[in-house]
């Protein structure tokens, strides 16, 4: 599993571990099952303080990302398909979001963009 | 929450200098950094959680025993480093082992023998002849060898150089990596607490600023820089100081979003370092510079 921390980002510690982990589970990175590293573990690593890893896990496990089983540790949670792909889906929906931005900001046309796409999709 | 130190409504007053009203909490399992400014009353504050001076007033619950009646016990159980050498210098650091160890009922000979490794002392040295960092690092070979469950530093990093003080982060990294513990300790180095505090308790004129967790400190506080246009009666209200120059001005503001919504594009914002934080502070209540 891949962190990297930034400390010049504007987003605080706990919310780009949050992110990243969200972001491995949905990718289907990390399976449902599969065991985290403790808070503790975490923290020592990434060299920050314990509860900062605390409130990225905490706020893991409320939206349903990860189980915390106490004794045993942090576990990546079983996710429902129709609600994985959804999300897959919003993730998806943000990053076309950015690439119609940047497109924007260079004058590109919805048309061009659509051709761009096309040929990406068939390359695949 | 399970806490391993409480301070209740501690007072105590010297001539004129009063600590007022000092009150602390740390769970169990996380590391509080203790800032302030030179003589605002963390080394007054720590004497009187290990019952050094008598207090006032108020109430010290350490692993939830009063620190006064059940002091010998508590004192087992706790890992003291001074910011001074309080060792008699004319001894060897073995000599002087000799002398602690026995006091202490779960002394672990092993772990002292490997923190001389880690911490390369040599062990037929004597103390006058250690440096500083040295020291520093014998007090801390014997406060983590007896199996201390709180440990108490004041100062530790204090005139030690970048080196060493990232070597202690790292120690106590790994002592909190059983949460049973817990670690309280000052500094006015704050960029060594910014990433290893859970919590950070400010003080300053013997009294307590604040005691919170980092991420609510990043939350409460903002730094904002503008032009001086922007700088009217309605904005001063909502920052705590200001300062100004010939080109605009920076402050730090309490209120966030108030300063957000008012300003909106106009400004600069910024996450402010612990630093800042203090330095805005202390400036506001005109006390001492902070050094």
């Amino acid at each position: 599993m891949r962190i990297i921390l930034s400390n010049a980002s504007p987003d605080p510690i706990y919310e780009q571990i949050r992110r990243q982990i969200q972001g491995h589970i949905l990718k289907g990175e990390l399976q449902a099952g599969d065991a985290l590293p403790s808070i503790r573990s975490l923290a020592q690593q990434l060299q920050i303080s314990v509860i900062t890893t605390k409130r990225a896990y905490d706020e893991l496990e409320r939206d349903g990302f990860i189980e915390t089983v106490s004794g045993k540790g942090s576990f990546v949670a079983e996710q429902n398909p129709d609600l994985l792909r959804e999300k897959r889906m919003s993730l998806i929906e943000n990053r076309m979001a950015e690439i119609v931005k940047e497109s924007a900001l260079l004058g590109l046309g919805l048309e061009e963009l659509q051709q761009m796409l096309e040929l990406l999709y068939k390359e695949v | 929450m399970d806490e391993i130190l409480k301070v209740d409504g501690l007072c105590r007053s010297f001539g004129e200098f009063q600590l007022k009203d000092i009150s602390i909490s740390l769970p169990r399992g996380y590391i509080m950094g203790f800032i302030g400014p030179n003589g605002a009353g963390k080394t007054t504050t720590i004497k009187l959680i290990m019952n050094l001076i008598n207090r006032d007033r108020g109430e010290v619950l350490i692993f939830g025993k009063d620190n006064i009646k059940n002091e010998k016990e508590i004192k087992q159980r706790i890992g003291f480093v001074y910011d001074e050498n309080y060792y008699y210098d004319f001894l060897t650091l073995k000599e002087m082992k000799n002398i602690i160890a026995p006091f202490y009922r779960d002394w672990d000979e092993a772990v002292y023998q490997r923190y001389l490794k880690i911490f390369e002392l040599p062990a037929r040295k004597k103390i006058k002849d250690l440096s500083r960092g040295m020291k520093m690092k014998f007090s801390l070979a014997l406060a983590l060898s007896h199996g201390a469950e709180l440990i108490i530093m004041d100062e530790p990093t204090s005139g030690l150089d970048p080196v060493f003080r990232s070597e202690l982060l790292d120690i106590l990294r790994s002592e909190i990596q059983d949460d049973n513990r817990g670690i309280l300790f000052s500094s006015h180095i704050t960029s060594d607490l910014e990433r290893i505090a859970d919590y950070i308790c400010f003080i300053n004129n013997g009294q307590i600023v604040f005691s919170q967790t980092c991420y609510e400190l990043r939350e409460k506080y903002l730094l904002v820089k503008g032009p001086l246009e922007l700088l009217n009666e309605t904005v001063r209200q909502f920052m705590l100081n200001v300062k100004e120059n010939d080109f605009g001005f920076e402050g730090l503001s309490d209120q966030p979003e108030k300063i957000r919504r008012l300003l909106g594009n106009h400004a600069l914002y910024e996450v402010p370092s612990l630093d800042q934080i203090v330095l805005y502070t202390v400036r506001r209540d005109k006390c001492v510079a902070f050094n």
